[in-house]
């Protein structure tokens, strides 16, 4: 399908829908510039009147920019619901046969449209912002829309004498590509796009985005904030309107993330949900800054110290959100990366964007540096100010011990752009290398948050502590002490987390009990950290004690050359035959696709082809429990990508079970492998194929090899024992007419594999005295047979017979366990962050209307 | 001393450490030549190497042997210098492994084999397809 452009039709380009597109692309920049312009008139100016109106035309630009925004998003969804190949999006994202709800994804899986999605949700924000803070609208939207200005400046798509600004998501295929094909025919439209990659072919993959982008956004409103607090003076203020939009993007970007994981762990196949790929590090990095952030601010909130501190962070959090922007969409991270975006040639606007931004807000800080109030006063040890504050530290540096080697490939850049040569690479095990840090880091956090809570709600003072703290560290040792007995951790610094973890359940949880009817509304905290506590441990039992199944233990000798052994991980499963594995036996049961309309899996061959991919004609009657889902003939639709290869599992309990690994054969994009998995409370049974037949392989058949055999009597085909049970005439065969001299002599062989026994027919024909040779093939077995003659005299019948390789996966099996706790955990620490994003916005509702109602006293006595 | 200053420092201090283990654990990219030199030298520091797979006049990768198991598997690459060398690697062969355009490879050598621990391809993906097939 995707190659067939046979016909070349006549047809004439559509260019309509991109010039709107287009324009809609430019309003949107200038209207951005705009708003810039006239929400900093309306702020820096000081008569009333004229400030009024700066406010309406400032608002009317903005929601301009806004319908301009939506208009870009109309037009490219339209080019690609419609499937407008002449446009080049269309062409590289999406094809004919993609269901809709992935078009929808088409439009991040390229860097424009991804573009399209944060400028989107940008406007979105400044909407809210207009509608809910009067007061701050000013300079906040003045940042908001200079920052969709630089955004909106990526997408346009203009040249300016030889300078490309942007790259437009309408350009036709035609401009983009530079195909022979256009100088013959420069109407030619392809049949079909070149599709959406396979891998994003997942629900996370609808929804991953647009929340990490969402959180993106987010992650400005607190920094357009601290720039208004700077710009207008106002150092105290601008913390109470930006701290729920803080916790607000800490919760959105947080289950962005995670979001992300969740979908590493559901369809890539390296074995878990987290790789260190210098794309997640880039990501994770802000987020614990800006987590931080949170905390510093909270400290503000509640003893007016470290402001100066939630100034640096907040500020660090966007520039952090730039920067890796610049990371992921520059082409700086090469070969370090498996997220590939092209590189648009876009770095050098990436480069001014990321630093405008770092220079106007450093050098606003530090011009404001010496105004801003600190407090002189020693934050008391027993302070709660004082742990938070340690906490907020931990988590920097937690994050500043990703960015140092996630940036090594920047260095590089850097020491090439001035002509020196760097050759330093990403460390060789970077699991290893992050983990002995991101460890102790994390024991750090679990017991500050465990102990922190304490402090929050009460004063307190040595006597108090210990008294406070006792019970919860005493329950903590024997439930830790429990725990790694029953699950056998066995190294000290697993130890020391498991207990610090468990020390921050167990004390958070006791805050949690002793807000009684509060409980809904300021138990965020505490229900965060639990959440947090539980992710900890859920990330260490399940990696550190991740059990190979397929894990060949007897130390294999690697070669002569050297002494060293090496174990496999993988293992190979021959179709049908059982394999013993740990505790299991595994046996691979052949290829198996996914029929609309039919429960589970249905196997590949008992489908026919028909002229269309999407379409199968089942070859015997389709039954599931009993019930007939599909007759014999009928047309059925597949997905021709997804095989799925079914593993049967039986546990030494007698339990069984089959998993259905997945490989998706893309013609552009090679093979994806997706994992399948058996989930328990306690495990999960996560499968992958490493290695299947290349599809694309022509099959080689041995040479022919002739048995002469009787009935019953056994023979030997491609190592499986085959037996003729018996021969018998029959009347018609297929198609074919017999007439009165024919003659068709059909066998019954049977196949004994080691665990089914299968059949194979092979049909003896004469017919206007030739004889037909029809061969019958055997699917994954490798044979190919053809009933060759019959021997009257000696009883017996010739078949000649080709073998080839039987079909066959590797396969590796990982148990990975208590992985259960980390899904729960992610669900607390979402549950903690709306709960608390709902008390401090409630807070701030509360504490604008007193403020307006005292102002309106005020002028009431004036 | 200020409690503050102490608290400083104790940041610091870490940050310190942790720059300096990034720059300890940093591995590089080199090449053959200097991988074997760092072999014999002593260190068995893991190393980054960037090169091709080995190819015929029509394209075709060559040198490519799989174990009679097909869960390990020997290969020729071919580095930025030009030299050529056998790598082991003990996990069977990737699927668009005889595809890709550029290898790196992360391992170390053992005596002659160079032994990898993990191998990461570029595969012409359609990000960079630049043509249309018609």
């Amino acid at each position: 399908m995707r190659c067939g452009w046979h016909q070349i039709k006549y047809q004439m380009i559509n260019t309509f829908v991109g010039d709107l597109g287009h324009l809609f692309v430019v309003l949107s920049f200038a209207f951005s510039l705009i708003a810039t312009y006239a929400y900093y008139q309306h702020t820096s100016t000081s008569n009333a009147d004229e400030k009024r109106q700066w406010r309406i035309f400032a608002r009317t630009t903005f929601y301009a920019h806004f319908a301009s925004i939506l208009g870009v998003i109309l037009a490219l969804f339209y080019i690609i619901y419609n499937h407008m190949f002449e446009y080049h999006y269309a062409y590289a994202h999406s094809e004919i046969n993609l269901p809709t709800h992935f078009m929808i994804s088409c439009f991040w899986e390229g860097q424009e449209g991804s573009f399209l999605l944060w400028m989107f949700w940008n406007a979105v924000l400044g909407i809210v912002i207009v509608n809910t803070n009067r007061f701050w609208e000013g300079p906040v939207m003045t940042v908001f829309s200079g920052v969709q200005a630089f955004l909106t400046s990526m997408i346009l798509g203009v040249v300016f004498f030889n300078l490309k600004i942007g790259s437009s998501p309408f350009i036709l295929l035609r401009d983009a590509m530079d195909a022979p094909i256009f100088d013959i025919d420069p109407n030619f439209v392809p049949e079909d796009g070149t599709g959406l990659n396979p891998i994003l072919q997942n629900i996370w993959m609808v929804i991953h985005p647009p929340t990490l982008f969402l959180g993106f956004s987010a992650t400005m409103v607190p920094f357009a904030y601290a720039i208004s607090g700077l710009w207008f003076k106002q150092y105290k203020e601008w913390i109470r309107p930006a701290l729920p939009w803080t916790l607000f993007a800490a919760a959105i970007l947080g289950a962005g993330i995670l979001m992300g994981a969740i979908w590493a762990y559901e369809t890539l196949s390296f074995g878990g949900y987290w790789n260190w790929d210098p794309v997640e590090n880039a990501i994770y990095v802000p987020w614990l800054v800006l987590v931080a952030s949170y905390h510093t601010m909270i400290i503000y909130k509640n003893s007016k110290t470290a402001l100066k501190t939630s100034f640096v962070l907040v500020i660090a959090t966007f520039i952090l959100i730039l920067y890796s922007t610049f990371l992921v969409r520059s082409g700086v991270l090469g070969e370090a990366s498996v997220h590939s975006f092209t590189d648009l040639g876009l770095s050098g606007q990436l480069l001014i964007y990321m630093f405008t931004f770092l220079i106007i807000s450093v050098a606003l800080l530090i011009y404001r540096w010496k105004d801003i109030p600190g407090s002189e006063k020693e934050a008391d040890t027993y302070s709660r100010e004082f742990w938070i504050f340690i906490g907020a530290a931990t988590l920097c540096l937690m994050g500043f011990q990703v960015l140092i080697p996630t940036s090594i490939p920047v260095y590089n850049a850097i020491i090439e752009a001035f002509g020196g040569i760097s050759n330093v690479a990403p460390p060789a095990n970077q699991e290893e290398f992050y983990s002995k840090f991101q460890l102790w880091f994390a024991v750090g956090v679990a017991l500050l948050s465990g102990t922190g809570q304490f402090f929050y709600w009460k004063k307190m003072d040595k006597e108090k502590l210990k008294k406070a703290i006792l019970t919860p560290a005493l329950v903590s040792l024997l439930v830790s002490s429990l725990l790694i007995v029953l699950l056998g951790v066995d190294k000290l610094p697993y130890i020391i987390l498991l207990t610090a973890a468990v020390f921050s359940i167990v004390a958070n949880s006791k805050i949690l009990f002793s807000f009684g009817k509060k409980v809904t509304r300021l138990s965020g905290g505490s229900i965060a950290h639990i959440g947090l506590a539980m992710m900890m441990i859920g990330i260490l039992i399940s990696s550190a004690y991740t059990n190979v199944i397929s894990e060949n233990d007897s130390g294999l000798l690697l070669s002569r050359e050297f002494n060293q052994r090496q174990n496999q991980e993988n293992k190979l499963l021959w179709l049908n035959e059982p394999t013993k594995m740990d505790r299991y036996e595994m046996t691979y049961k052949g290829m198996k696709m996914d029929v609309s309309g039919v429960p589970g899996y249905v196997d590949i061959h008992i489908l026919k082809n028909t002229d269309d991919p999407y379409y199968k004609i089942a070859g015997i009657d389709i039954i599931k429990d009993g019930k007939v889902y599909v007759k014999k003939g009928e047309r059925v639709r597949v997905q021709p990508e997804n095989i799925y290869y079914e593993v049967a599992y039986t546990t030494d309990k007698g339990e069984q079970f089959s998993l259905f690994p997945r490989a998706q054969v893309n013609p552009s994009m090679g093979l994806i492998v997706s994992p399948d998995t058996r989930n328990y409370l306690h495990k999960d049974v996560y499968t992958h194929l490493t290695s299947i037949p290349d599809p694309t392989e022509e099959e080689e058949w041995s040479d022919t090899e002739t048995f002469e055999v009787g009935i019953q009597e056994r023979f030997f085909i491609n190592d499986y024992v085959a037996v003729v049970e018996k021969v018998e005439r029959i009347d018609s065969f297929e198609d074919i007419e017999l007439g009165p001299g024919d003659i068709a002599v059909r066998a019954d062989v049977k196949v004994h594999g080691k665990l089914n026994e299968e059949l194979l027919q092979p049909v003896f024909i004469v017919k206007d005295n030739m004889v037909g040779r029809v061969p019958v093939v055997l699917p994954g077995y490798g044979i190919k047979m053809v009933f060759a003659g019959i021997n009257p005299e000696k009883n017996t019948f010739t078949f000649d017979v080709n073998t080839t390789q039987k079909d066959w996966i590797i396969m590796k099996a990982i148990e990975k366990p208590m992985i259960n706790l980390l899904w729960i955990g992610i669900v607390l620490l979402m549950v903690g962050f709306v709960i608390a994003t709902r008390r401090r916005y409630i807070e701030f509702i509360n504490e604008r209307d007193k403020d307006l109602q005292r102002k309106e006293k005020k002028s009431e006595l004036a | 001393m200020k409690r503050s200053y102490l608290f400083g420092l104790g940041i610091i201090a870490v940050a310190v450490i942790v720059i300096v283990s990034a720059i300890g654990d940093a591995s590089s990219y080199v090449t053959f030549s200097q991988a074997e030199a760092m072999a014999a030298a002593g260190k068995n520091k893991q190393i980054h190497v960037v090169g091709e797979l080995k190819k015929n006049e029509r394209g075709e990768p060559v040198g490519i042997e799989t174990s009679a198991d097909k869960l390990s598997f020997r290969f020729i690459m071919v580095d930025e210098e030009g030299r050529e060398q056998t790598v082991y690697y003990n996990e069977p062969i990737p699927a668009d492994f005889k595809r890709s355009e550029q290898v790196v490879i992360i391992g170390g050598f053992h005596d002659e084999l160079f032994l990898a621990d993990k191998i990461l391809m570029k595969c012409p993906s359609k990000y960079q397809e630049d043509e249309i097939k018609v």
